[in-house]
């Protein structure tokens, strides 16, 4: 019993990473309509400057954290800036390989500066560990750091979304671009913000995920990333609880799959039920049914 | 008048077996459509209710009313786009239930699109092709290695084009670009694919959209030639009053998803509560 | 505008003959280099794919992420009839073997397009793509634990068990070593005239025309009495076996195959491909596919720097023929390449 439970808080945790990420994904195909690929790179490269600045330049873990979301929050602004933004009336799988390449550029430049030998990923959290059930349930101050962030960053960006006029901004967007801007609001901004945020939190997912799993390579976070978009189109894709709930469900999913079913199959049963979950409901837990205008 | 016009005139309409009116002639034929309290319910909101309605086998008929009123509904019922949620539709006496868009196509049901939905990449005489899909079939396998099967179906679909193509005079324009067609010529071919499917009822879309006094009566003509020809029934959802006077044996007014008023159109230009739905209610002195 | 079709077809076919002439001269006076020569098997494997991929994509309009797998399975499948075939039933001709393991690969990776295509193709866009995604992974997470082995002329196979009788064909993750590498370019160009043919035809035909008209306008094929569901499968499974080909072709290139060779990143790969042709333009996947295998080779020059100046290439690519003002710019410069802006007006 105390086994399962360790799975199954190791799976919310793993999953809180993966809701985190996909986050980002579903915000940014709400407002923007497009897959940005690359997203998954941004949390690889947040994870590469946070170490960097931890070894290299001494930095406390809070600040190379601080540091990380503020480099990637201007990398995902950049990005939108000079490959998505002059592509906003192109065919979308247009933008999806324009996203694939800046997807490369990113591993390979990350290949190019840090090299592609492993780092060794020095943990940011400093709480320690819990120990429940008589020493039987040990819970790592990772998994409970990344689980609590997961809960705040949902709390924040339900308020964001609803209360703050930023937010309503980005929601009129994501529902009618060409109204929206009739209404005054600034979509350009709007939409540079939402990359913005969407990067942020990628940085927090990298840091969060590389101290869970401390090693870092220009491809870690290539099948993070995958998951994390399965996730947000299992949470149907645009849903903001959508995406914290398929995250979730896919981190439980994948480690009690590894553990009670098979360690390799693990990823394949991961993508199965993701199958199973479409076919009953096409648009996902979470989707809206589209009604098409005959 | 013109002959379209003169032929309308001379329709009698009576009671049909079932509840409604059809064209005397086509009394000892069974009726192509009948649909009985047709209706269908968008999670509260009822676009279509208690729809009834019975169409002759060779009738033009007619379904007016306020924009709002359902009328392109009614068209996505009778085709299987919505499923209805009550009511049933009998199409030459068979009962549709549960049918796709397709499968109601074969029974014999076409339409045409109150936004026009031509293959704009295709050219005029491909997009009369898919029209004859279930008309000259042959299989994928002697398409690809070129079977005797491949060149007798291809060249009886171009002589079947080129010859439904001719009822609106469009042959020359048969390797033109679909979507590089003037609007009105767009309507027409819309019309054609839709004939090519060889149906029993030709539903029409505000066929006369975007026309012209002279380009409507050109449209009447040729849809009571069509049905003549073709000995079909063709119902048209139309605001132009002078096409639905013109040539249209029995008309349905709609609003507010339910029927107001049946009949011929005399009956129905005079009737108030038509007039009322249209132009509202006559101001009290 | 049927004439007009026939002749861009045969320039098409023209182009490929030449290409294969070409590079036979070159092979047989010495000039061809020894890398470029190794790349001519993988080039042709990859022209397929991109055809194949072109079909789904292009032709029936649906998005998939995970052709690598339909690659995979038919790499397999091809291997495991490949060495069946000349070890255990002793059968000498090496054209014979490569042949009957090709047409093998295309009917397994046809019959998992069956598989896949039923539950894929109920779903629309995003969610279709994601799917294919899902199955690409998890075809290679199954052959990763597959064992095969090869016991006098008997197959022996276990999944995520190791002790099999005989000699191990297929090794789970370490996947097929000690293949016999009977891939020959005469087979690869002769599979890409046969995919040609195939795919040009069936676009030529009642079931082409079908399949178009479902991508162009869902709603108004149906009205027609199209069977929407059949023509997506049809592109689909047609588009699986090709893949299914291609895949045999290039796994016979090698002595060592795993199903790491066969990643999601081969299916971006493919994909790269496909858009970069003209989507929907099959002459166009040709030259893509073979420009863009080469290219790499071509920039060994710059080693380091290599994938990331492609990286670079693809993107400023992709703007200069999809953004408007960029397009006019390139277009003043450059005289316009008629397969591209037909693409990105089509598209």
């Amino acid at each position: 019993m105390t086994l399962f439970l360790s799975y199954l808080i190791n799976g919310i945790s793993l999953g809180s990473v993966y809701a985190i990420i996909a986050l980002g994904y579903t915000m940014v195909y709400g407002i923007a309509k497009m897959l940005n690929f690359a997203h998954g790179d941004v949390i690889m490269i947040g994870a590469y400057v946070s170490f960097c600045a931890m070894q290299y330049m001494g930095l406390p873990a809070i600040l190379s954290v601080v540091l990380a979301m503020a480099v990637c929050t201007v990398l995902g602004i950049v990005i939108e800036g000079l490959a998505y933004k002059p592509l906003r009336q192109a065919p979308s799988l247009a933008v999806l390989i324009t996203a694939i390449g800046v997807s490369y550029f990113l591993q390979n430049l990350a290949l190019l500066i840090w090299g592609s030998t492993p780092k060794s990923f020095s943990s940011v959290v400093s709480v320690g560990s819990i120990t429940l059930l008589e020493g039987q349930l040990v819970i790592s101050g990772e998994t409970i750091v990344t689980i609590l962030a997961n809960i705040l960053i949902m709390i924040a960006l339900t308020q964001f979304t609803s209360r703050t006029k930023f937010g309503k901004a980005m929601r009129a967007v994501s529902e009618d671009k060409g109204a929206a801007e009739l209404m005054g609001i600034n979509v350009n901004a709007t939409i540079s913000m939402t990359f913005a945020i969407g990067s942020a939190l990628a940085a927090i997912a990298g840091v969060l995920l590389c101290s869970a799993y401390p090693t870092l390579q220009p491809t870690t976070g290539s099948m993070p990333g995958i998951k994390a978009f399965t996730a947000a189109v299992f949470g149907g894709i645009g849903s903001i609880p959508g995406a914290m709930i398929g995250g979730v469900l896919l981190g439980v999913i994948e480690i009690l799959g590894k553990a009670y079913v098979s360690t390799e199959l693990g990823d394949a049963l991961v993508f199965a039920v993701l199958i199973l979950v479409l076919l009953v409901k096409p648009t996902g837990l979470l989707g809206k049914p589209m009604r098409e205008k005959v | 008048m013109t002959e379209a016009k003169k032929k309308r005139a001379a329709t009698k309409m009576v009671p049909a077996p079932s509840h409604g009116i059809i064209p005397e002639r086509d009394l000892y034929e069974r009726p192509v459509l009948e649909a009985r309290n047709l209706g269908i319910d968008f999670g509260g909101l009822h676009a279509v209710e208690d729809f009834n309605l019975v169409i002759g086998k060779t009738e033009i008929a007619g379904l007016i009313g306020p924009n709002g009123a359902g009328k392109t509904t009614v068209f996505n019922l009778l085709t299987k786009v919505y499923q209805p949620t009550m009511g049933t539709i009998l199409l030459n006496g068979r009962d549709t239930a549960g049918m796709n868009t397709a499968q109601a196509n074969k029974l014999g049901i076409a339409r045409t699109f109150q936004n026009i939905r031509l293959f704009g990449n295709m050219s005029v005489e491909d997009n009369v092709r898919i029209g004859l899909h279930n008309q000259v079939r042959y299989g994928m396998i002697p398409g690809i290695f070129r079977m005797p099967g491949y060149w007798r179906g291809e060249r009886e679909m171009h002589e079947r084009a080129l010859d439904l193509l001719s009822i609106f005079d469009m042959q020359d324009l048969a390797n033109h670009q679909a979507g590089s067609l003037p609007y009105g010529a767009q309507r027409r071919l819309e019309i054609v694919r839709a004939l090519a499917t060889n149906p029993s009822l030709l539903l029409l879309d505000e066929p006369a959209a975007g026309m012209n006094p002279h380009e409507t009566e050109e449209l009447m003509e040729n849809i009571t030639k069509i049905r003549d020809q073709f000995h079909i029934a063709i119902l048209l959802i139309e605001h132009d009053m002078s096409l639905v006077m013109g040539i249209c044996e029995g008309i349905c007014v709609l609003n507010y998803g339910k029927i107001i008023a049946k009949g011929t159109a005399e009956e129905i230009q005079n009737n108030p509560v038509v007039i009322e739905a249209y132009l509202g209610k006559r101001k009290e002195n | 505008m049927k004439s007009k079709k026939f002749r861009a077809n045969l320039i098409t076919y023209a182009i490929v003959i030449a290409a294969f002439i070409a590079c036979q001269v070159l092979i047989s006076t010495g000039v061809m280099t020894r890398s470029l020569k190794g790349q001519l098997v993988p080039i042709c494997a990859y022209v397929v794919m991109a055809i194949a991929l072109n079909l789904t994509v292009g032709i029936s309009g649906e998005l998939s992420l995970g052709h690598a797998g339909f690659m995979s399975v038919g790499a397999f499948s091809g291997i495991v009839m490949s060495m069946w075939l000349s070890k255990g039933m002793g059968l000498d001709n090496k054209t014979v073997v490569l042949l009957a393991a090709i047409i093998t690969g295309g009917v397994a990776a046809g019959i998992a397009g069956v598989l896949i295509g039923i539950p894929v193709l109920r779903l629309r866009g995003d969610y279709l793509a994601i799917v294919t995604l899902a199955f690409g992974e998890i075809i290679r997470n199954v052959i990763n634990c597959l064992y095969i082995s090869l016991d006098g002329s008997k197959l022996h196979v276990a999944f995520n068990n190791p002790n099999v009788a005989g000699k191990l064909l297929i090794n789970g993750p370490a996947g097929a070593t000690g293949v016999s590498k009977i891939a020959t370019f005469g087979m690869g160009f002769a599979l890409v005239l046969f995919t040609l043919f195939v795919v040009l035809n069936l676009i030529d035909s009642r079931s082409g025309r079908a399949i178009m008209a479902i991508r162009d306008n869902r709603i108004a094929a149906e009205a027609m009495g199209l069977n929407v569901t059949k023509y997506k499968m049809m592109a689909f499974v047609t588009s699986a076996v090709l893949a299914g080909m291609a895949g045999a072709l290039y796994g016979l290139n090698f002595s060592t195959v795993a199903a790491s060779k066969f990643k999601f990143d081969t299916s971006i790969l493919v994909l790269v491909f496909v858009v970069l042709g003209g989507i929907g333009n099959i002459r166009g996947s040709i030259i893509s596919a073979t420009l863009l295998t080469i290219l790499p080779e071509l920039l060994r020059a710059f080693a380091n720097y290599r994938m990331l100046i492609y990286a670079i290439v693809l993107i400023l690519v992709m703007l200069a023929t999809n953004n408007p003002t960029l397009r006019s710019m390139v277009q003043r410069i450059v005289p316009q390449k008629r397969g591209n802006k037909k693409e990105a007006d089509e598209a």
